[in-house]
């Protein structure tokens, strides 16, 4: 789990790992080691103040060259919110986020639709609908027309927003790389852990982690 | 050396900020039908070689200050 300057997501996420029954250990974004970890999460936040564009400064961290490597050596790395950010801008995923089409901050839960079978997203079934918060001002993902097709056809689409949330290309929440071990998604699978505050959907991405 | 690097939003990409503005220029009553919102970015470059200037320049706005996916950008040395 690393730390950046500017996460604030970090802790529920380590909480989040530990609901599941994983150990969460602490990453700082200077020092380029991961300490043998198994799986890493990068959390959402405000990186850099998201100064330039959100997650454009903070993927030249030391951390993030060991992230590339782990990534490469096919080790599950899950990016939520900012840490989605971060690993588009890193090109570790495809596409990039850019500014809501509302021109607002969106803080709510919403529905999502299961697109692709995934290790992410445990056993649920292609068409099943999950529900977890979101809660952000750069949320819309955009990728050019070219090469959507190919994502889908290779199952990297993961999630869809149910319905029209931040102008988002075609709807789509969730998506990985070609491999499909560098999972990320703009809602916070971290804050749908807890039947205390509703969903516990969240549990599903955050177990991928725990599980490796 | 000064570069200066200008960063805009691709053709086709939504510009909320631009958006926005337009908006409320429409709203102060002035014939602006669009407005597109960019970044200016002056560079100091420790060089005195226009051609050294625009080569970090360029390698710069590539790598890190435009994101080539929604952005275009341009160099202007001296």
């Amino acid at each position: 789990m690393i730390t950046f300057l500017g996460s604030l997501d970090d802790r529920d996420a380590q909480r989040a790992v530990e609901v599941v029954g994983g150990e969460a250990v602490p990453l700082w974004h200077g020092e380029a080691d991961l300490k043998g970890v198994d799986a890493v999460l990068l959390p959402g936040g405000f990186s850099y103040g998201d100064h330039l564009r959100c997650g454009a400064l903070a993927r030249f961290t030391p951390i993030m060259a060991a992230v590339a490597d782990f990534a490469a050596q096919g080790g599950p790395v899950l990016g939520i919110c900012n840490g989605f950010q971060i690993l588009c801008e890193a090109g570790l995923l495809p596409g990039v986020l850019t500014p809501n089409h509302t021109r607002r901050f969106i803080c709510r839960d919403v529905d999502l639709v299961v697109q692709a079978a995934s290790p992410w997203l445990g056993d649920r079934p292609v068409g099943a609908s999950i529900t977890v918060p979101i809660k952000h001002g750069d949320g819309a993902w955009y990728h050019p027309d070219a090469g959507l097709a190919e994502l889908e056809a290779n199952g990297q689409i993961l999630l869809r927003y149910a319905e029209e949330v931040n102008g988002a290309t075609d709807r789509i929440a969730c998506v990985t790389n070609a491999a499909g071990n560098v999972c990320g998604l703009m809602p916070h699978p971290e804050h749908a852990v807890d039947p205390l505050l509703g969903s516990i959907d969240g549990r599903l991405l955050v177990r991928r982690l725990a599980a490796a | 050396m000064r570069a200066t690097v200008l960063v805009r939003p691709k053709t086709g990409i939504r510009d909320p900020q631009g958006e926005a503005i337009r908006g409320s220029l429409a709203g102060l009553g002035y014939p602006v039908s669009e407005v597109s919102a960019g970044k200016i970015f002056d560079l100091e470059v420790d060089t005195d070689d226009a051609a050294e200037a625009e080569r970090v320049a360029r390698e710069t706005a590539g790598r890190v200050l435009a994101n080539e996916l929604i952005e275009g950008f341009e160099v202007v040395v001296g």
